[in-house]
């Protein structure tokens, strides 16, 4: 038996959400003593592959069907199970993205597993398989049991350190599971990619920097994307934001939009609904700029400023760009 | 057109989270339960087609009778009737089951639901039931729309982008903004749902896969260090020299 992990990659490189998978892929599998093999679909540089040995990875599954260049869920079921079965795997591992916790839950059903997303931790082994998930949009944990002999996790981002376990390059074997048109059925017509801000995917970003009302109208935009740019972040707004159309509604977090874990969440002159923190409380840390002192957001910040934002923001972008990368 | 939205009965988002018997249990008390948000969308949605090219709306619930006041308020907004399969909601693999088996005896063009719920933000049960039934299921949708009596035209949200799908019904498909405005109950709406059908039936299988043991809550924040906007620059080398995030 082995541990099965599925990266994801963005551009050719593996995305950062897919690197902890592997990580957790291998704490498992060094766990129930034995070894993580990855597999890979798609667009993704083969040397980029070979370095999830660093992961602890040893073997990668690599498809490189162009067909699978776009996420299309039939067919990503198929390699992944065709290669779970061909590795034995009893424990899958995959990011909580879009296409891990899709293809999580279909393989679900077809291998008889048990699933669990959102996980935060390693499992408890001694007696089950326990893990434990982010629940209640972040305002609880819930500790699971998986029961199936099937085990089907997808780990929360940025729930856990990326590690280095300083082994060598992994082997990289080509794979195929003999698709047909059927299954790529439900492919998508068209692909329309966002300008994403400077490359940086708000899902994926390690910052975060998201504005609110209290920045009066778009056009004051530049003060949260000159913030970002020079801290390296992605952008973000509050729903009122994204209702208004100042910003579109992929930007929109909070309950009802996007949830984001980063380690550094900025909010300018968002006022902190609980419905938003819902959105952003996983975050590691929390800088809330408002000129209302009384704006409930600062009580779940760990830094605060009150004033102005367009007072405060060019002062901390000044700043962010003295920095010294 | 006939079209089958799976709604849940979550707290109110504004709810506070506590457990009760030792953390093994959700505490209801005090709770106000609201239609799963996301779930709203899909309802909206489904109204909005069924006035547009006929058909009906049928919403189905997995859960306890406490769920019917939620049940009656989405035949208020609009749907035409409801089937309440009578069981504890365990995990996302006995509700997908449920929903399937209804799903199975009544051939519907399109199965709806949120793209995920609010209390346990699982975001499986609609990949599982587009599993269990062979029909592809398009998560998460932010756009639906009818291309002529067989093939539907979503937009689904991807990390970066978006992508068109084109798909033959029946299929499965889970909702998020924009894909519709909720609407609000109105007067007549009340009225007339109170004589709608809710049909309750006991649900099938049973084995649970993913067993709740215990609940926490986060650790409370250590409290806000304020710095002076006068000084705002500083910040910035706090979180860099004290964060250390930066």
């Amino acid at each position: 038996m082995s541990v099965l992990v599925f990266v994801e990659g963005f551009n050719g490189e593996i995305k950062k959400s897919s690197l902890e998978a592997a990580t957790y892929g291998y704490q498992v599998a060094q766990q129930l003593g034995t070894t993580a093999t990855a597999v890979a679909i798609g667009e993704v540089h083969e040397d980029a592959l070979a370095k999830l040995g660093e992961q602890g990875i040893s073997k990668v599954l690599y498809d490189a069907d162009s067909r699978l260049n776009n996420f299309v869920a039939d067919a990503y079921v198929k390699v992944i199970a065709k290669a779970a079965q061909q590795e034995n795997a009893k424990v899958l591992v995959f990011s909580n993205s879009n296409i891990g916790a899709a293809v999580g839950a279909k393989l679900a059903v077809r291998l008889n597993g048990s699933l669990a997303t959102n996980v935060t931790t390693l499992p408890k082994t001694d007696g089950g398989f326990i893990v434990t998930r982010s629940v209640f949009s972040g305002k609880a944990f819930a500790e699971v049991n998986l029961t199936s002999d099937v085990k089907i996790i997808a780990v929360k981002k940025n729930a856990l350190e990326i590690a280095n376990a300083g082994s060598g390059a992994a082997t990289v074997e080509k794979f195929s599971a003999d698709l047909t048109d059927a299954d790529f059925a439900a492919a998508p017509k068209e692909t329309i990619m966002q300008d994403t801000s400077g490359g940086v995917l708000l899902t994926e970003a390690e910052i975060v920097v998201s504005g609110g009302r209290g920045l009066k109208g778009p056009e004051n935009w530049h003060l949260v994307e000159d913030l970002a740019k020079a801290l390296g972040a992605a952008t973000a707004c509050s729903k009122p934001v994204a209702d208004l159309d100042w910003r579109p509604h992929h930007e929109h977090v909070g309950q009802t939009g996007i949830a984001v874990s980063p380690n550094l969440y900025i909010a300018i002159g968002i006022s902190g609904a609980i419905q938003h923190l819902a959105g952003v409380n996983s975050s590691k840390v929390i800088v809330v700029i408002n000129k209302d002192p009384e704006a409930p957001f600062f009580k779940a910040a760990d830094y605060g400023i009150v004033g102005d934002a367009f007072d405060v923001v060019p002062k901390l972008i000044e700043a962010a760009r003295a920095l010294d990368k | 057109m006939k079209i089958l939205v799976c709604i849940s009965n979550v707290p109110d988002t504004t709810s506070k989270i506590n457990f009760t018997g030792d953390n093994k249990s959700f505490d209801k008390n005090g709770v106000q339960f609201v239609i799963n948000p996301w779930d709203e969308y899909a309802l909206t949605r489904a109204i909005e087609l069924k006035e547009a090219k006929g058909g009906t709306v049928t919403v189905l619930n997995v859960g306890e009778a406490d769920a019917e006041p939620n049940i009656r308020k989405a035949l208020a907004i609009g749907a035409d009737d409801a089937i309440r399969v009578n069981a504890d909601p365990k995990d996302a693999f006995f509700v997908a089951q449920q929903i399937a088996a209804i799903a199975k005896q009544n051939n519907y063009d399109m199965i709806l639901m949120g793209k995920e719920s609010i209390d346990y933000n699982g975001s499986q049960v609609h990949n599982m039931v587009g599993e269990m039934l062979g029909i592809p299921s398009i998560v998460p949708a932010s756009k639906l729309d009818l291309v002529d009596d067989s093939t539907a035209r979503l937009e689904r949200e991807i990390e970066g982008g978006k992508e068109v799908v084109e798909v033959k019904l029946p299929f499965v498909a889970s909702a998020q903004q924009p894909m519709s405005e909720p609407r609000i109950p109105n007067m007549r709406g009340i009225m007339t749902a109170r004589t709608k059908p809710l049909q309750v039936v006991e649900p099938v299988g049973g084995e649970v896969k993913a067993d709740y043991v215990s609940f926490s809550k986060p650790e409370k924040k250590g409290g806000v260090k304020m710095i002076d906007a006068e000084n705002a620059g500083e910040l910035i080398t706090l979180l860099r020299n004290e964060a250390k995030v930066l």
